[in-house]
């Protein structure tokens, strides 16, 4: 297990009294990709949050490079290597498309990720580079997220609903442009609603329902029906 | 030629104004934080540079080499140690903070320098002018005050737009928890952006000080003129805050050749019937 990239322990999160998180543990191997699949409230954002120090776990332990994270500030952890594409994007209305992405290089962690290799990997928003980045359309938009997480050149790459609120087409860009954005070595955390998608493109899946783990193994080993009964906690 | 002088005169103060002004607009544009202790900082970079002064000898303007410096490492440390304790969603807790510095100051000063009223003495400066037009003469010090405000606030949208540190205000402002996983920090960033709004209240208060008499509890009335022209301008929008301090200025100085107890009431009513009209200020940012 030494190879893990992240190993979570036994944790629990709470908001006030109400558990979101109750005792999950996994583990993810150095550049692997794994969906997290799970119904709304089922605990997948309260994880990546968890993992990134937005939110403070009540116990268990989250390792990273062998690191725990417990305690520390948001920020130290991104300067480790965690990187997230938060659900909804969430791109600063007040920056251009440019300043987004160098925001997202603050940490100046060294590594294949410049603006130039943003440019290249997605050409429209060098095109748009000076627009106001909300200005945007949702697929454009979500390529500005995505490359404002890979300017941190991350060990960890967390990505939270890629395909919210995108036409079936973005969606079908954005993935086809997933292995050249991942390339080698990168360990990855995909949230998706689209089940089918999300098994499709991971090694691994850990299925969450209200806020345990109620299926994990490799994405190719199980049925839809298996996966349907653990989704829907039938 | 009368009315001419008095607008040309309203809008030299309304530079003062937008002095006053500009610190509260930036630190509520990065961390919706209503400062009511904004004026008393002010009358407290008065009486610092009116130590400093008192111990060096130096020309009021100079005394800003040490004022500037002094002001922002004081607003730096209040930050980090007390303000950035209590932001959070709810406004109220640093709304009552501030309130309580506000109380705190005056007493300071007062125990300190005593509640006699005090003034900067510029020299030959404060008594020069210049005609510009027959019968409107304009003043050294006003003009002055009036060109480091445009200045100043042509310096902060620089700043805000031109910068890392500008990036990092407008992203913190934007959204707090991701400017966070950016690796910002954001007490750090705030401390930053409090030092700045300091580095400007001690411009404005030795301005003040060289223009008008001052005392311990003159900072609320201050404020107010402060709070005024962020409204008038729209939140959020440097340029504006310039054009409410000159809006505010001009309307007090028509008031006062009406009648010279209508000063501080034109004001206010001018910011009223704006505040009716426009109720987000004459230039909002848009959003």
């Amino acid at each position: 297990m030494t190879e893990a990239v992240l190993e979570v322990r036994d944790l629990e999160v709470f908001y006030g009294n109400a558990q979101a998180i109750d005792g999950i543990s996994f583990a993810l191997q150095k550049g692997e990709l794994l969906s997290l699949i799970g119904s709304n409230g089922a605990g997948k954002s309260t994880l990546f949050k968890s993992i990134c120090g937005m939110v403070q776990p009540r116990s268990g332990s989250i390792y990273f490079k062998g690191q725990d994270l417990r305690g520390l500030a948001p920020a130290r952890i991104t300067e480790l290597g965690v990187a997230m594409v938060p659900e909804g994007r969430r791109l600063f209305r007040s920056l251009s498309v440019e300043e987004n992405l160098i925001l997202g290089g603050y940490v100046r962690r060294p590594g294949p990720w410049t603006l130039e290799k943003v440019y290249e990997v997605f050409p429209i928003l060098k095109e748009r580079r000076a627009y106001p980045a909300t200005s945007l359309s949702g697929g454009q938009q979500q390529m500005v997220a995505i490359g404002r997480a890979l300017m941190s050149n991350p060990d960890l790459l967390l990505l939270d609903e890629l395909s919210l609120g995108l036409a079936p087409v973005i969606i079908k860009d954005i993935y086809a442009l997933l292995p050249k954005i991942l390339g080698e070595g990168l360990s990855t955390i995909l949230v998706e609603q689209d089940v089918t998608r999300a098994m499709s493109v991971s090694d691994h899946f850990v299925c969450m329902l209200e806020g345990k783990i109620s299926l994990n193994g490799q994405s190719d080993a199980f049925t839809h029906d298996q996966i349907s009964a653990a989704y829907f906690g039938t | 030629m009368e009315w001419i002088n008095v607008i040309v005169q309203g809008v030299l103060i309304g530079g003062l104004y937008a002095l006053f002004a500009a610190g509260l607009s930036l630190i509520f544009g990065v961390m919706r934080l209503v400062n009511i202790a904004h004026g008393d900082f002010i009358v407290g970079a008065a009486y610092v540079a009116f130590a400093t002064i008192s111990v060096t000898g130096l020309h009021p303007l100079l005394s800003l080499l040490i004022v500037v410096p002094v002001m922002a490492a004081i607003g730096y440390a209040i930050q980090l140690g007390l303000l950035n304790r209590v932001l959070g969603n709810d406004i109220l807790p640093p709304l009552i903070v501030t309130f309580g510095l506000s109380i705190i100051l005056q007493n300071l000063l007062l125990t300190v320098f005593s509640a006699d009223s005090r003034k900067l003495d510029a020299g030959a400066l404060e008594v020069g002018s210049m005609p510009v037009l027959p019968g409107v003469d304009v003043g050294y010090m006003p003009l002055l005050t009036f060109v480091a405000a445009v200045a100043i606030i042509a310096g902060l949208q620089y700043l805000f737009y031109n910068t890392s540190l500008g990036r990092a205000f407008r992203a913190t402002s934007d959204d707090g928890e991701i400017a966070q996983i950016m690796g910002l920090d954001n007490r750090k960033v705030f401390a930053w952006a409090m030092a700045l709004s300091m580095a400007v209240v001690a411009v404005a208060g030795v301005f003040l000080a060289i223009r008008a008499n001052f005392d311990p509890f003159m900072g609320p009335s201050r404020l107010i003129f402060g709070f005024e022209a962020v409204i008038i301008g729209g939140l959020g929008n440097l340029w504006g805050t310039l054009a409410g301090g000159i809006i505010l200025g001009v309307a007090q100085g028509l008031g006062a050749q009406i009648d010279p107890g209508w000063q501080l009431l034109a004001g206010h009513i001018a910011f009223l019937a704006i505040l009716a009209v426009k109720p987000r200020g004459l230039f909002p940012r848009v959003d």
